[in-house]
């Protein structure tokens, strides 16, 4: 079976220009039908086009189907995260939308729909002097640069809609880019608390770039490359047979993966780092004048930016699409990996019904004073590491103590200093 | 190709000379930002796949920041943001002295012989652009690390509130 | 060490959100209008009038239109008038019993005052109308409940009144038959003092 689909599978992945990564030739789990599921399907529906058309609907199948894929899955994080935080709230979040105009209850599934529905039949109000093109455009280009970082994230082990050579640098432009349109919204506007808000929203987001970047370095210091289906082939071992080599699991990528994800935390706009869009801060911030569509675009590009970050967060630190243990293997690559999306995303919610919100001072403070010196050292650390990867035996403990100690060491000392002088909170009841 | 070239071009050129000539200054600077975007086009076309997301990654991540903050933070209110020529006196010598230094850019592009790339170029990769960087050019990387350290070291210097002899801190007059 | 309050707070959520699946204490919301709250004993909301047998509810009223509740209503939400036979004799029962429930204050002082236990508190509280005057302003029939509904609402209540109108009955039937013996016998003893009530 697997030979016969190799000839139509090299014509169809062969080369620069196919939509999908081209096939590799390993064998084992990379042969199995499940595994080629979405590769099978997509050489059925095109498999018949000449060359150039066939490149070009295969491209935007792919832009398609990851459009829709996230699309849904934010309709359904919505929704998810109103019941997760619910229930940590003693309460059971909506169970009662179903299908419209009957009496049928999904148990709350049809929210999604009946607030898409709702904002879309809002009145769209532009302000009487606001800058109409740039009020429309923020939106817009804030969407656009969200879904372009789809583009570079291995959902599967033939999955990945364009293979880079330099993909790490090219996810973190399309975020960075994303900044832009917060500031559009902020100043088409022509509310001064719009612009107040959108200037702190800003600086949010630049502080957070810095430990997001520096946190991914190590990666790529130990990886070797920067293209993401690299890194993820890369986390494939076992150690001793049952420890995945991922990067969480080594005391550097530990580190790193926590600072990638707080930073990620506070580059989304979520709790606690959500002050541009909280209500108690100069009403919704930036967002204050959109209502309707808009509004919905702008919670979508969040999302997608949440997504996106749990992404490459899934590449660069938990193995991408690979399964914790050999004998796991039986679920198909992409399989995992939404397994493990689904789980840091799950964590961002557990964190969003936890944590409350940090102050603009407090939030700058904790990324310049605390994640950036962090993410410098845990530079370092990486480098010990990588320099360190020939010692074994005893050595591989000499290794692992030093690396913890740098790891750790920093992490309690800044903490204790930057924590000086704030004694326990004492409540006195009068 | 030559389409791409063309339109990449047209593209850039048009947002650079519209944003010379809008009266906005928030306007033109989200145009300039698009005549960068047009240049991260072109490095794409030319294959420099690093340099196009580099180009993004700075210019339009972070110095349009740079950009959009310093036009805001130095007007004193939104009339302020309306740009005009001065007068046409000022016109004549800006265009005799743009016409000058395309001038110049012009003659050194024609006069230098350019080797015609042979199709299928090798795709430079990332891991050779570092191995370049770190071995032959590595005093130059170094020499403007340093460079920019010292830069942002005076920035914060200069914006930094001045301690009067009592000891207070004041921010800056500006 | 730093952190460890974040852990706590995130086992604490944690175990909210475990709990919510399977103790009834994590996760506290009655599903309206499916599941309702059991109200407490004591709950009052608007009075109705109590009536001894369920099959004839008007016949067996226990008010003899007395109008002291009319009287001593607060915000004088109550309109009685009695009814009358052909020859204009007072029948011990109200024609028209009127209680406007959007006045009504639930202060429970027609109940206090009753002589006969013929008012007493229901539990409404899904009472919402399409309309202020005609939809509030309830009639005899609409507010003439049995005593058996009155036991359901208010079991203790009910129970105590039940044992006060049987107490009263037995000492009336008493004293009438202590009336009837002696007068057969001596007619010149002096009447028996009338039964109290």
């Amino acid at each position: 079976m697997s030979t016969a689909l190799l000839p139509v599978a090299a014509i169809s992945g062969d080369a620069i220009r196919s939509g999908l990564a081209p096939l590799c030739a390993a064998l084992g789990p990379a042969d199995s039908t499940l595994e080629r599921f979405p590769l099978l399907l997509r050489d059925l529906a095109t498999g018949w086009l000449p060359e150039p058309w066939r490149w070009i609907v295969n491209s935007l199948l792919a832009i398609v189907v990851v459009f829709v894929a996230f699309a849904l899955l934010f309709a359904l994080l919505t929704l998810a995260e109103r019941k997760l935080v619910a229930r940590v709230q003693n309460r059971p979040g909506p169970n009662r939308t179903g299908i419209p105009l009957t009496q049928i209850r999904l148990g709350g599934l049809g929210q999604p729909f009946a607030d898409g529905i709702k904002m879309l039949t809002k009145e769209d109000l532009v302000p009487r002097d606001a800058d109409r093109v740039l009020h429309f455009l923020a939106p817009v280009a804030l969407l656009a640069f969200s879904i372009l970082a789809f583009a570079v994230i291995p959902y599967g082990r033939h999955l990945v809609p364009v293979e880079l050579d330099a993909a790490v640098l090219y996810f973190f432009a399309a975020g960075a880019a994303t900044e832009l349109a917060v500031f559009m919204a902020g100043w088409a506007s022509r509310n001064k608390y719009s612009l107040l808000a959108a200037m702190r929203a800003l600086a949010q987001l630049i502080s957070y770039e810095l430990p997001l970047l520096l946190s991914v370095v190590p990666v790529v210091l130990v990886a070797g490359t920067l293209s993401t289906t690299g890194i993820v082939e890369r986390q494939g071992a076992w150690h001793f047979g049952f420890l995945p080599a991922w990067h969480v699991f080594t005391p550097w990528g530990f580190a790193g993966f926590l600072l990638f994800f707080v930073a990620a935390l506070a580059e989304a706009n979520r709790s606690p780092f959500d002050l541009p869009e909280a209500e108690s801060e100069l009403i919704a911030g930036h967002l204050t004048e959109y209502s309707g569509f808009k509004y919905a675009l702008f919670f979508m590009a969040e999302y997608f930016g949440m997504c996106a970050l749990s992404g490459m967060a899934v590449t660069l630190f938990l193995g991408g699409w690979q399964a914790p243990l050999p004998f796991l293997e039986f679920l198909p690559s992409y399989g995992w990996f939404a397994l493990k999306l689904l789980a840091l995303l799950a964590g961002f919610m557990w964190i969003r019904a936890t944590f409350p919100r940090l102050r603009i001072d407090q939030l700058t403070r904790l990324a310049w004073k605390f994640l950036v010196p962090l993410a410098l050292i845990n530079l370092g650390t990486a480098a010990f590491w990588s320099l360190t990867a020939h010692w074994t035996g005893p050595l591989q403990l000499l290794r692992w103590a030093v690396a913890l100690t740098l790891v750790i060491g920093p992490f309690v000392g800044l903490g204790r200093r930057l924590s000086a002088g704030t004694a326990p909170r004492t409540y006195r009841y009068a | 190709m030559i389409v791409a070239f063309a339109t990449i071009a047209l593209f850039t050129l048009a947002a650079a000379a519209v944003a010379m000539t809008l009266r906005n200054l928030i306007h033109s600077a989200l145009l300039l930002i698009g005549s960068w975007l047009g240049i991260a086009a072109f490095y794409l076309w030319a294959g420099a796949e690093f340099v196009a997301f580099a180009q993004v990654l700075i210019y339009v991540g972070a110095v349009s920041m740079v950009v959009l903050f310093a036009v805001l933070l130095t007007r004193h209110s939104r009339a302020d943001l309306s740009v005009a020529p001065d007068a046409a006196r000022r016109v004549i010598p800006a265009l005799l002295a743009g016409g000058a230094v395309l001038g110049v850019l012009f003659g050194g592009v024609l006069s230098t012989p350019l080797r015609v790339a042979t199709p299928g170029a090798p795709a430079f990769g990332v891991r050779e652009l570092g191995r370049l960087l770190m071995g032959p050019h590595a005093a130059a990387l170094l020499i403007l690390g340093a460079l920019l350290t010292v830069a942002l070291l005076g920035a914060m210097v200069i914006a930094a509130p001045s301690r009067r002899e009592d000891g207070s801190n004041s921010p800056d007059p500006s | 060490m730093l952190g460890t309050g974040l852990l706590q707070g995130l086992a604490v959520t944690a175990k909210n959100f475990v709990g919510s699946f399977h103790d009834p204490a994590r996760l506290v919301t009655t599903e309206y209008p499916e599941q309702t709250t059991k109200l407490p004993e004591n709950y009052r909301n608007f009075p109705f009038l109590v009536c001894d047998a369920e099959q004839d509810p008007l016949g067996t009223l226990r008010c003899v239109a007395c109008r002291i509740c009319e009287t001593e209503c607060p915000p004088q939400c109550i309109y009685i008038v009695m009814e009358r036979d052909a020859k204009g004799k007072a029948l011990k029962k109200p024609k028209v019993f009127d209680l406007d429930i959007s006045v009504c204050m639930s202060c429970q002082i027609c109940v206090e005052v009753c002589p006969f236990d013929a008012i007493k508190m229901d539990q409404h509280y899904e009472i919402a109308e399409t309309g202020r005057f005609r939809e509030l302003l309830l009639d005899r029939e609409a507010l003439t409940k049995s005593n058996a509904y009155y036991h359901r609402i208010h079991p203790t209540e009910a129970a105590a009144v039940d044992a006060l109108l049987a107490e009263q009955a037995a000492r009336q039937a008493a004293a009438k038959s202590a009336k009837a013996a002696p007068a057969a016998k001596a007619p010149e003893n002096p009447p028996p003092p009338p039964p109290a009530a």
